[in-house]
């Protein structure tokens, strides 16, 4: 079966800056690929290529099997390739319904007095959102008033709803707390359940461990090393991820982390 | 975990949060104190009757119909500033059109139209394009405005003033259309008065119910969110500087028709009651939230200081302080009853 998605290669330079050389990646339906890598180690770059933002300078994008090129994100976007980002994923004071269909809106009747179908929007997105576990009474309300975690959930499930084939999470966790990175986590996986490729870029190892099921190490622009779920365990991801000078303070944070997921489990 | 995050969010969907939620819920409740406090006050006994009513509501009803749009464009993140002046300039553009072309009333209103949609389309323009703030684009646009409504008009005319627009040809017919008055229980109400009741009334369901005006919060709530969903942001900020210069020359207009003439500094300084009458009706400063029924229910509040100053035998020179007033507390409460709208859904 053909990768949804397939970097061949791939390397990108801004005039004589080499973001990054030589990347290679797969991204299989029904599982997560998590991209790993620590400030400057060319996320961004990977992210906006992977997106549509930035073509290639060198390298092959496979897009099901088939070599393709993005004019734009809308073009990605067209193309099944749907990016949540951190910040800029939900409009804060719009309700969240009108958040779920922005731009996909259903509307009814004919011009000039074709108007939203409400009712249909705000059954879809429940419906939808019940779907993927986020159970929310009211629609109406902003979807400022969601936490963090719900919000990016909310935009995950939109992405999946709309029909995005790869769906690509920047940072999804990086500014959320340990129980709504579990929340978020959750639909990572859920969104995964429903046959979409998903990409995850982090730089938590914790994080990323949880739900991943390969795993793409990325330093300074280059792919360093590659993980299946199977032969990894989360002390060797986070080893080879610091590198030796960091690792003495790691593992105390490490300690801790385990700790609370203990605690987690046994609540 | 998550029974607990249920439990939570069941509790406080009442029928008072969902009005508090309303944007224009606070302007209503002022627009009924200050209703009470003048007719209380009122020494002609008429302020709350038909006559005191479409005295008011002809102040306020030049000022709704620009609110409204006014609003809408704030909503959408954006000011502007060239509007009154915009008003003046239609007028005078109207009476020249007629006066020293001879054109028909009709060539002249649709002429006057266009240009005004023009004006908008520019202002939009630049300020998408150069991403310089709105409010500095089109205080330009204003002063620009301004300067040629004084220039153009003395060139022309000889003085600051058109005047004779009544002899266009055709002139009966716009006049029943934009500057008639309509008898209801024994009083004259302006036609203006209904032009800014189905203005606020289609702006309120464009706003609500329409894609473009889900693109309007959007773009005000968060520019870069909104495209990246998908949404043609640009667009829809330039549509909404042409229909607010357009609203302000309808106005402009209307005002030419009624006054058969117009002065060269007309509307100048009006700009800012549209701003606060769409500020009063709960409409974001920084875009993003707001509604056309409050910006109509600002420009009510304004019309009905205008009229109940004087009514109460209040010294009328206190009117700009008064309206000063109303501006700060009514965002004061705005404030207060959003916040606590939020707070009462939230985790």
């Amino acid at each position: 079966m053909n990768a949804a998605l397939e970097l061949k290669n791939v390397g990108k330079q801004f005039g004589s800056v080499i973001a990054l050389t030589d990347v290679s990646l797969e991204v299989h339906p029904g599982t997560v690929t998590c991209v790993l890598g620590d400030n400057g180690a060319g996320k961004s770059t990977l992210i906006k290529t992977l997106s549509g933002v930035h073509a290639p300078s060198s390298g092959e994008f496979l897009l099901e099997g088939v070599k393709t090129s993005f004019n734009s994100p809308r073009d990605a976007l067209a193309k099944g390739i749907a990016t949540v980002y951190q910040d800029l994923a939900t409009i804060p004071l719009m309700s969240v319904w009108r958040n779920f269909f922005l731009g996909n809106e259903i509307t009814k009747g004919l011009w000039p007095l074709r108007m939203l179908d409400v009712k249909k929007m705000k059954t879809v997105a429940k419906e939808q959102l019940m779907q993927m576990g986020i159970d929310l009474r009211d629609t109406d309300q902003p979807i400022g008033t969601l936490s963090g975690g719900e919000r990016q959930a909310v935009a995950i499930a939109r992405a999946v709803y709309f029909g995005a084939k790869v769906l690509i999470l920047d940072e999804p966790t990086s500014a959320l707390g340990v129980r709504q990175s579990g929340i978020v986590l959750k639909y990572v996986l859920s969104a995964k359940d429903r046959g979409v490729a998903v990409v995850f870029i982090t730089h938590n190892p914790h994080h990323a461990f949880l739900v991943g099921d390969r795993f793409y190490l990325l330093n300074r622009g280059k792919m360093i090393n590659d993980f299946h779920k199977n032969n990894v365990e989360l002390e060797e991801l986070t080893r080879a991820m610091a590198g030796g000078a960091e690792l003495e303070a790691l593992t105390h944070e490490i300690q801790q982390v385990k700790l609370s997921e203990g605690e987690k489990k046994e609540g | 975990m998550s029974e607990v995050a249920k439990d939570e969010r069941v509790k406080s969907n009442t029928v008072l949060n969902k009005m508090l939620r309303r944007p224009e819920f606070g302007a209503l409740l002022g627009a009924l104190a200050i209703f009470t406090l003048f007719t209380s006050f009122d020494t002609t006994g008429n302020f709350g009757q038909p006559g005191g009513i479409a005295g008011w509501t002809d102040i306020a009803a030049p000022i709704g119909i620009i609110a409204v749009f006014v609003a809408l464009l704030m909503i959408g993140g954006e000011f502007d500033l060239s509007t009154g002046v915009m008003v003046g300039t239609a007028g005078l553009l109207t009476g020249m059109l007629v006066t020293q072309l001879g054109l028909d009333i009709w060539s002249s209103i649709v002429i006057v139209l266009l240009f005004s949609l023009v004006v908008g389309f520019v202002n939009g323009w630049l300020v998408v394009k150069t991403g310089l703030p709105s409010f500095i684009v089109t205080l330009a646009t204003f002063f620009v405005l301004r300067g040629a409504n004084l220039a153009v008009t003395k060139e022309i005319t000889g003085t600051v003033r058109v005047s004779g627009t009544e002899k266009a040809v055709n002139f009966e017919q716009a006049e029943a259309l934009f500057a008639t008055k309509i008898e209801i229980l024994g009083a004259n109400f302006q036609i203006t008065i209904f032009w800014w009741l189905a203005l606020t009334l289609i702006a309120t369901w464009v706003l609500t119910r329409t894609k473009f005006g889900n693109w309007i919060f959007a773009a005000g709530g968060d520019a870069n969110a909104a495209r990246n969903a998908g949404v043609p942001v640009a667009r829809t900020k330039i549509i909404l500087f042409m229909m607010t210069s357009g609203s302000a020359a309808l106005v402009g207009i209307m005002l030419v028709l009624r006054l058969k003439g117009m002065q060269a500094g007309q509307g100048v300084g009006m700009e800012f009651f549209y701003i606060i009458a769409a500020v009063v009706g709960g409409t974001l400063l920084t875009g993003g939230k707001g509604s056309a029924i409050g910006a109509s229910i600002g420009a009510a509040v304004m019309g009905m200081a205008y009229i109940g100053i004087p009514f109460a035998l209040w010294d009328s020179d206190w009117l700009f302080t008064f309206l000063g007033a109303i501006l700060f507390t009514a965002v004061l409460i705005n404030s207060f009853v959003g916040k606590a709208s939020l707070r009462g859904r939230k985790k």
